[in-house]
């Protein structure tokens, strides 16, 4: 008999719900029997019992599926190497995948006793799933009965259920900040790796970025060099030239939303602008290289500029037509948030719409603002697919926004795409690569914030 | 005996909806002017036609006519946002901005460029928060938020804001509707030490703040003003059985 694990997983799910609804029932039984009134809501001892049944039993069937297979696995490769206890781990490892590989039916091979240890492990794997299903089932049931017997008309549940969900919250957030930190980390020790090989001041400082190493080992190659100077730089200019566009067009379009445009208006320009913060990058890198480089082309061949076919000024253009959608309706909502009453006050004393705007309207949603414009610099930080197609990959050290950059995210993607082997130092240098963005967000972020506070006016 | 204000036939609508009509009244100049009326009867409207506050309320539309010194402050020639600044106003609900004390009062001289230069707002600011009774309270923190002063204090530091800019006339809309007896009885004797200068009009829902502080007061009931009078007179011998009723609590 076989309980597969979607099965065992409805039939725990069903027993949880049918405790819900015994033990809602059940307590109004007892309360009545002993003509009393129960403490909390029926339905609060139905949460209760559908909480025992199910979560420890849930637990349980986690870990089985996880840890099971791996267990059986280590019992096997015991057993294949106290029957030949002169191979060697790689061998013992590469028996075990045979014959998990014939277990499966996947190939299939003569040796017998490959056929004897595939058979025992399919036999294992199959008792392990019928106790898997056996053991949840019954604690199920068994936690189930238990939580609905002893519950009483005074005993509390609302409590122990509200204890769980605030449980639940703070377990979220853990896993939150817990991924982070492990993401950091695993950034860190790669990063690490790069730094043995590679010298972390040459890194940082250096203004060459040539990542060419030999892709097989028998090809000739120039040693790589890897200053990330150029691709910081080529992020920072990109960036900017996105925020000059997105910052006042943006802002503006949000002022005059939230304080001047008609309802009919701002029905109609709002969505639009949603609209455009849903085009997939991929069109903006379009729209990037066919129509905007071209037409910066002209515009500088017409001035007698020479501009790169792929030029910084377009992705940057184009980025910062993508990232407009996002400063504005942010800034709207943040300046529709100030309270009506100091628009009021303003006007009361005979300021005009533009004053009541500056000096009251827009250093009151400063913090919001700031947000926003953090929002979309990180987009633009983070953007790709707009510069691999519109700005290419030659890394110059340059600030002139007519020759083509790169940018780090871009150099991180065509470093680690294709056959690349993860420990060579042209894929490690892209972890490099990564933790330096990291920082550098970081501190942009630090950096906005307290400028914002210094310059919030906040209200109540 | 000259009038500040004279209003005739003054109607005003949200969208279809009257909220007020067929208000005539003079308002004296130098004295204070008390609005009653229970809730939702136009009061605010009303006050709100006096600086043109309901201009920057959509949907709302104005009819009749509003002369200040007798000039039509509704007529072509007259931009709105000087008339705020002849005619200031101080809300129901204290709303210093988020900003120091100092620059909530200079607010208003600043944009209409009263002072000419640094010593000369800092008088001002001081003379007003002088008028205002709060100088004493305040004087050692003029650069602290003005959020964080108790209620009381931000709505004097409202009133302080409203005469910094020398209004001839100012507009008050319950201003004492969320202070303790203490600060209200300050209040009131600003507001009477003020209207030597000032014509003062006030919004209250409080019978005896009416008859303590006012000369003149106007019912409203409905949308209609039902009578106009001396405080003395509405007070004591009240011309119309709604207003009777009104002062002796028996609706409203
Ligand atoms: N912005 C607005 N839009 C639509 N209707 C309004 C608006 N403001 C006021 N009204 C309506 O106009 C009428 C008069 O309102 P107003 O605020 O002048 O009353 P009030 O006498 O000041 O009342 P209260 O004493 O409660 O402040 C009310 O019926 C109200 O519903
Ligand atoms: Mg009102």
């Amino acid at each position: 008999m076989t309980l597969p694990l979607s099965f065992v997983f409805f039939v725990l799910l069903g027993l949880s719900v049918y405790f819900y609804y015994h033990a809602k029932s059940g307590i109004v039984r007892k309360a009545a029997l002993l003509s009393d009134r129960t403490k909390a809501l029926p339905s609060h001892y139905g949460q209760q019992s559908f909480l025992w049944a199910f979560i420890p039993s849930f637990l349980i069937l986690l870990v089985l599926t996880i840890g099971g297979p791996n267990y059986i696995d280590q019992i096997f490769y015991n057993k294949i190497q106290e029957l030949n206890p002169t191979f060697n781990e790689s061998f013992v490892s590469l028996i075990l995948a045979k014959v998990i590989n014939v277990s499966n039916g996947k190939i299939s091979t003569g040796e017998e006793n490959i056929i004897m240890l595939a058979k025992d492990y399919k036999i294992a794997f199959e008792q392990l799933h019928f106790f898997r299903g056996l053991v949840v089932i019954l604690c199920a049931a068994l936690l189930g009965m238990i939580i609905s017997y002893r519950q009483k008309p005074g005993s509390n549940a609302r409590e122990q259920v509200e204890k769980f969900i605030v449980n639940i919250f703070f377990a979220s957030a853990v896993i939150a900040i817990f991924t982070t930190v492990a993401i950091i980390l695993s950034l860190f020790f790669e990063a690490l790796r790069f730094f043995n090989l590679y010298n972390f001041f040459d890194f940082i400082f250096g203004l060459h970025w040539a990542p060419n190493v030999a892709i097989r080992t028998d090809q000739v190659a120039a040693e790589g060099s890897f200053g990330m100077i150029p691709v910081l730089l080529g992020t920072l200019l990109i960036s900017f030239i996105a925020m000059c566009v997105a910052i006042p067009i943006g802002l503006f379009s949000a002022i005059y939303l939230a304080e001047f445009a008609t309802p009919k208006i701002r029905d109609f320009v709002k969505p639009t602008l949603e609209i455009l913060a849903g085009i997939p990058t991929v069109v903006y890198g379009y729209f990037a290289a066919l129509t905007a480089a071209p037409f910066f082309r002209e515009i500088g061949f017409s001035l007698g500029l020479d501009v790169s076919s792929e030029s910084a000024i377009a992705a940057g253009a184009v980025m910062g037509i993508m990232i407009i959608p996002f400063i504005s309706s942010l800034s709207d909502d943040v300046i529709r948030a100030v309270p009506q009453s100091l628009r009021d006050g303003s006007m009361g004393l005979g300021a005009t719409k533009a004053e009541t705007i500056y000096i009251v309207i827009l250093p009151a949603a400063i913090p919001g603002l700031v947000g926003a414009v953090l929002l979309a610099v990180s987009r633009a930080i983070g953007e790709t697919m707009i510069v691999v197609m519109a700005a290419g990959l030659s890394a110059n050290l340059t600030v002139n926004p007519l020759e083509s950059v790169t940018t780090v995210t871009v150099q991180i993607v065509s470093l680690l795409t294709g056959d690349t082997e993860f420990d060579d130092i042209k894929t490690l240098s892209a972890f490099g690569l990564g933790l330096a963005l990291f920082f550098f967000t970081l501190l942009l972020n630090i950096f906005a914030l307290s400028i914002s506070r210094r310059l919030a006016e906040r209200y109540d | 005996m000259t009038s500040k204000f004279r209003t005739k036939k003054v109607e005003v609508s949200y969208g279809d909806k009257k909220a007020i009509r067929d208000i005539s009244l003079d308002i004296e100049k130098n004295i204070i002017t008390a609005l009653i009326g229970p809730s939702g009867c136009g009061k605010s409207t009303f006050l709100r036609c006096l600086n043109r506050m309901n201009d920057v309320i959509e949907n709302c539309s104005i009819k009749g006519s509003i002369h200040l010194d007798e000039q039509d402050i509704y007529g072509p020639d007259i931009d709105p946002v000087e008339l705020r600044a002849r005619v200031g106003m101080v809300f129901q609900k204290a709303n210093p901005f988020p900003k120091s004390i100092f620059d909530n009062i200079a607010y208003g001289p600043r944009i209409h460029g009263l002072a000419s230069n640094d010593s000369e707002l800092k008088d001002i600011v001081h003379n007003s928060l002088e008028k205002a009774g709060l100088m004493d309270e305040v004087k050692d923190r003029l650069n602290d938020q003005a959020t964080g002063l108790s209620g009381g204090q931000q709505q004097r530091i409202c009133i302080a804001r409203a005469i910094a800019v020398s209004p001839e006339v100012i507009l008050m809309d319950e201003p004492c509707s969320a202070l303790d007896p203490i600060a209200t009885a300050k209040i009131e004797e600003l507001m009477n030490e003020l209207c030597q200068s000032y014509t003062i009009i006030i919004v209250t829902h409080s019978m005896q703040q009416a008859a303590r502080v006012s000369k003149k007061t106007a019912f409203f009931h409905l949308g209609d003003l039902i009578e106009y009078n001396d405080t003395d007179k509405i007070f004591t011998q009240p011309e119309n059985q709604k207003t009777q009723d009104y002062i002796t609590g028996r609706f409203g």
